[in-house]
């Protein structure tokens, strides 16, 4: 029914719904901030971790997920807010985009959200409000840029603001007390990478057992196989030839073939063509003198054996990623025929030493001294398999930041200094706007100030007498003061060594500041009738 | 309901399983009806104008979508009455035809019905009020006909189809960088374009999302993106001068469409048979590369072992390429589509200046970027966005501008926005109402009123009073004689729309009004709804 009273037809299908003005807003207000809310307790270094639990049959209590890591918490979750499915989302993108900073992307969200809604209630149309924060955002974004700082690729110096990302990366996560020891570690492989991004070469093996502190990096190249038995587990100065290719029975790959035969001799020919034929292969194969034969897929016996006959250590089963690394790392080219061997010298790849280790109770293919030193792996250890992959997270978090960092150079102060300057920014900016869109870039830097804010509260300290006297600082002129969290006082960053990646922060900004816009946009919502599944 | 009897007094049924059915009849079934299609005309109108607010729609298995264009969010609306239905359709062909303007055709529709209701209230039929409606639709056509103004699309760096676009994308949530977009919306068409023709191939212009970065990180890139990577993690990222040759065949050996069977009967017969097999893959390779290629894009995919001849052959390929790429390829570079290997020939290769592998992010995520192709510059629009909802609002939104200027470069004449031109028409068929001597006349002038329902809504939208600020610019352009004066949404200052520089094709508004009024005189004839009860 309509206002005048009206009976309207019924113009949407069954259990579709519509929602409109503030109710909608309010809808999308409340989904939003409570996401924000929910993963905001893990934000900074004294932030906590999240249990993630799987429902449904089957699975239990045996699949338990302990994290820290916003995009991981945010993934798992299954929520019907259309609002928060854009937070959700955002923080999704800033994992792939820069792999780290996704607590803060989603969190800043929604802390912009919650100083709109202050707006809206205060009758600023949504509009207005969506100006001011597009003026705010631009004025934070060049501050930004503005106070980060370049240091050459070569220097020293950017060696040292890349363990110091690392550490802050690190800090907010479960191995924050070995952090000096993992930076080191993400650092070195990093760098091994010679400024290619391609995270793939970068292997990390999750071991069982040990502590922590027992990962270590490996100068070489682990392959997480076994040599076949019989052959040479150590093997120096190594030809390895890396092959995808099928050493099984070889199939026939015309199409419609079929053996057909019409007496028992014949079986025993064609047994003795495939024979042949795999011997035929072999005998390719070792044209090319390899030490070394490893390949993508199952090696049946008999090749085995003529392979092994030959003194050739074999290698069966590798995974497509190891190929390809063991390919990166020897400098070796992948195979899959074999008629070639005057170009040997180029197919294959080159290692000082192949040798068979054995770590916690496995045991693993080490190539060290390779020719191409790209690939490296990265060993984990860990009392228990969720530790191991909560420290795989942080990892590949500080990994992500790292490279990023390669590729883009700059870096700001870490601590939420870059937070309070952007924030400092829009305030400023605001004293110069004409028009209520100023009360918008107010709140977003309200927002902005909160990061630091909930970094404080979680540590337990008095965030209201912290941040004021860290605004103090920065009116001083002390621009490089942050939040110290092991002491819970303002501190100068740059005798703590703080810092961060600018691309983070940057991305958090930008992402953020577009799905609050998004969602401040909307004043209608339109709900269709979810679909009907048969419940097995 | 509708029980007939004969002459001897004995019932018959009409209707069939009537009972089982729901029908309306007569001024329920207009009122149902008009209703019906004003909900969703009330549910777009706020959406309208560059302070519209945008809709959330949530589909049946949970997927987001935020939108501020009207065809989409009419589409994703899951709409299932009849008449409703109908706006739904509106809006499409709009979009199919135009592009743009999606929303105001659906909101003028809902207009135009409210005045409807109330002129049959009054006890008009509702024959004589889409009379009426048709009359002055044709009045308010030639009206915009004649306040068209032609504008030269070359002059400054097509500064006008700039603007045009800059229109389009205003009301979206890109509208911050609609400069930006705009510019990049209008290279990417005149760069596509026959201007001699004047005509604009579409297909050429290839829309890839992806996200992260931010909206400002949106680019065009002159050549083709594909999806794609090569398909041997070792071979060359780059290829410059890239001689093409596009397959559709897979480097496999044969599959015959008939059904046949080889039998093997004897060893002599296997060893042939592998022999033959690898004979095929090597003179595949052999084929393509005697022909002086040195890249291969194929449709299909490779088997392993030509995986490898390829690489060792010094030839970089990509496999399993969509369809529509393959075809945009082939337009692109002039490359012919090869079926067969044995047809390929030197000639049937495409050119291109390079062809380079690029990668996002840190999920390892690689494309192809083909570029400086030979024959038509085929180009492809790259949009990045912090998720994925903005990416594809903003992909929404870019279709639209580039349809705007493609309008614009098959028809130069433009009537202005913000209303302006919708109330100077409302002037015009209000004068000729007065002209029209039988009952028509009062739905003409309902026709008025409806149109001025237009720049209403844009003012109520933007935190006008709406009554006011449309009477102001109604008595400037009476007084003034000048059509171009319209509701300042953006508070520039200025209410004349040519100095805001708001511009709207004139194809694109006259179609708006003339579908409009199409689909409110079909509802306005339906006077009986027979449905399933249950439907």
């Amino acid at each position: 029914m309509d206002i005048v009273g009206n009976v309207l037809p019924q113009v949407l299908k069954d259990e579709a719904t519509e929602d409109k003005g503030e109710m909608a807003r309010l809808q999308s207000f409340v989904g939003a901030i409570a996401v924000a809310d929910l993963v905001k307790t893990t934000l900074g270094p004294k932030g906590m971790d999240k249990i993630l639990k799987p429902t449904g049959p089957g699975q239990e209590m045996s699949h338990i997920t302990v994290t820290n890591d916003g995009a991981t918490i945010l993934r798992s979750m299954y929520v019907e807010n259309p609002a928060a499915k854009i937070l959700i989302e955002i923080s999704k993108t800033q994992d792939e985009e820069v792999g780290d900073g996704t607590t803060t992307v989603a969190v800043l969200a929604g802390e912009l959200l919650r100083e709109g809604e202050k707006l809206i209630q205060k009758r600023i149309h949504p509009q207005h409000v969506i100006a001011g924060w597009r003026i705010a955002r631009d004025v934070a974004l060049k501050r930004l840029r503005e106070i980060s700082t370049e240091n050459d690729i070569n220097s020293q110096e950017f060696h040292d603001d890349l363990v110091k990302i690392a550490r802050t990366t690190l800090s907010s996560k479960l191995i924050t007390s070995d952090r000096d020891y993992f930076a080191d570690l993400c650092v070195n492989a990093v760098l091994r990478l010679k400024g290619s991004s391609n995270l793939d070469y970068i292997q990390i093996i999750k071991l069982p057992g040990g502590t922590i502190r027992d990962s270590y990096l490996d100068d070489g190249f682990i392959l997480k196989k076994q040599i076949t038995i019989g052959c040479k587990t150590r093997i120096e100065n190594a030809k390895i030839l890396v092959a995808n290719t099928a050493m099984d029975y070889d199939k026939i790959k015309i199409y419609g073939t079929k053996v057909k035969v019409n007496s028992m001799d014949k079986v025993a020919e064609i047994e003795a063509a495939e024979k042949e034929k795999m011997k035929h292969k072999v005998d390719k194969i070792l044209k090319y003198q390899p030490t070394v034969f490893v390949n993508r897929q199952l090696i049946y016996n008999y090749p085995e054996q003529l392979l092994a006959d030959a003194g050739i250590t074999v290698i069966e089963h590798a995974d497509f990623e190891g190929m390809e690394r063991v390919a990166a790392a020897t400098g070796a080219e992948i195979l899959s025929t074999f008629d070639a061997p005057e170009r040997s010298e180029q197919i294959l790849g080159h290692c000082d030493l192949i040798e068979e280790i054995m770590i916690g109770e496995e045991k693993m293919i080490k190539f060290s001294g390779c020719k191409k030193n790209e690939a490296c792996t990265i060993v984990l250890r860990g009392a228990s398999t969720h530790i191991l992959d909560e420290v795989d997270r942080s990892i590949h978090d500080a990994l992500c930041v790292l490279i990023t960092t390669v590729k883009n150079r700059r870096v700001v102060w870490g601590g939420g200094n870059s937070e309070m300057q952007m924030a400092a920014a829009c305030e400023e900016e605001a004293k110069k706007v004409q028009g209520k869109q100023a009360f918008a870039i107010e709140a977003f830097g309200r927002a902005l100030r909160q990061i630091p804010t909930i970094i404080c509260d979680n540590g337990g300290y008095d965030s209201a007498e912290l941040i004021q006297n860290f605004k103090v600082e920065l009116q001083k002129g002390n621009l490089t003061y942050g939040l110290n969290m092991t002491d819970g006082t303002i501190g100068n960053m740059s005798e703590l060594g703080v810092k961060e990646c600018l691309r983070v922060k940057e991305q958090a900004l930008l992402a953020a500041s577009e799905a609050a816009e998004l969602i401040m946009r909307v004043d209608n919502i339109v709900k269709c009738a979810p679909r009907k599944r048969e419940r097995a | 309901m509708s029980l007939a009897f004969d002459d001897y007094g004995r019932p018959y049924i009409i209707l069939r399983e009537q009972g089982s059915k729901k029908r309306m009849k007569g001024l329920e079934a207009y009122k149902s009806n008009i209703l019906a299609a004003k909900a969703i005309a009330n549910t777009l109108s706020s959406s309208l104008g560059p302070k519209g607010m945008d809709k959330m729609l949530v589909s049946a298995d949970g997927d987001v979508s935020v939108t501020n264009d009207g065809a989409t969010i009419v589409e994703k609306m899951e709409i299932q009455h009849p008449t409703a239905k109908l706006l739904v359709e509106l809006s499409q062909s709009q979009d199919a035809e135009i592009g743009d303007g999606t929303t105001g055709v659906v909101v003028l529709a809902g207009k135009l019905l409210e005045q409807a209701l109330t002129l049959l209230d009054k006890g008009i039929h509702p024959l004589k009020i889409s009379d009426g409606f048709d009359r002055a639709c044709d009045v308010a056509i030639k009206h915009l006909d004649q306040i068209a103004e032609e504008i030269d699309i070359q002059q400054n760096d097509h500064e006008a189809l700039i603007q045009a676009a800059c229109t389009a994308l205003g009301s979206k949530v890109v509208s911050k960088r609609k400069r930006e977009l705009g510019k990049i919306a209008v290279t990417a068409v005149l760069d596509v374009a026959d201007l001699t023709r004047k005509d604009v191939n579409l297909d050429l212009i290839k829309i890839q999302t992806k996200t992260g970065g931010s909206v400002e990180d949106t680019r065009l890139i002159s050549g083709i993106l594909i999806d794609k990577d090569m398909s041997h993690p070792q071979m060359k990222k780059e290829v410059t001068d890239a001689k093409i040759c596009l397959l559709t065949c897979p480097f496999e050996p044969p599959k015959p469409k008939t059904k046949h069977n080889i039998n093997i009967s004897n060893a002599e017969d296997y060893k042939k048979l592998y022999q033959q097999e690898q004979q095929y893959f090597v003179d595949m390779v052999k084929l393509v590369k005697n022909s002086g290629a040195n890249i291969a894009l194929c449709q299909w995919g490779f088997d392993d072992e030509a995986n490898h001849l390829l690489l060792q052959n010094e030839l970089p390929a990509v496999r399993w390429v969509s369809g529509t790429d393959v075809e945009l390829i082939a337009m692109a570079t002039g490359a012919r589509i090869i079926p067969r290997f044995q047809e390929i020939t030197p000639q049937k290769l495409g050119k291109a200046g390079s062809i380079r592998e690029v990668q996002f992010g840190t999920s390892n995520e690689r494309m192809l970027v083909i570029e400086n192709c030979q024959c038509t510059k085929a180009v492809t629009i790259l949009i990045r966005g912090g998720s994925q909802m903005i990416v594809d609002e903003a992909k929404r939104s870019i279709h639209d501008a580039i349809c705007v200027i493609r309008n614009l470069i098959k028809d130069n004449r433009i009537v202005y926005g913000g209303g302006s031109a919708e109330l100077a028409c409302a002037l015009q068929v209000l004068q000729y109402a007065d002209e029209v001597s039988s009952v028509e006349q009062y739905a003409v002038r309902s026709f008025a009123d409806a149109l001025e329902g237009i720049p209403n809504c844009l003012a109520d939208n933007c935190g006008l009073n709406p009554i006011t600020s449309v009477a102001q610019a109604k008595s400037r352009q009476l007084a003034e004689k000048n059509p171009r004066i319209g509701i300042d949404c953006m508070e520039l200052g200025t209410s004349d729309m040519k100095e805001q520089k708001i511009y709207e094709t004139l194809s694109s508004k006259k179609q708006q009004i003339q579908l409009a009024t199409q689909v409110v005189k079909m509802i306005l004839k339906i006077d009986d709804v027979i449905a399933p009860d249950d439907y």
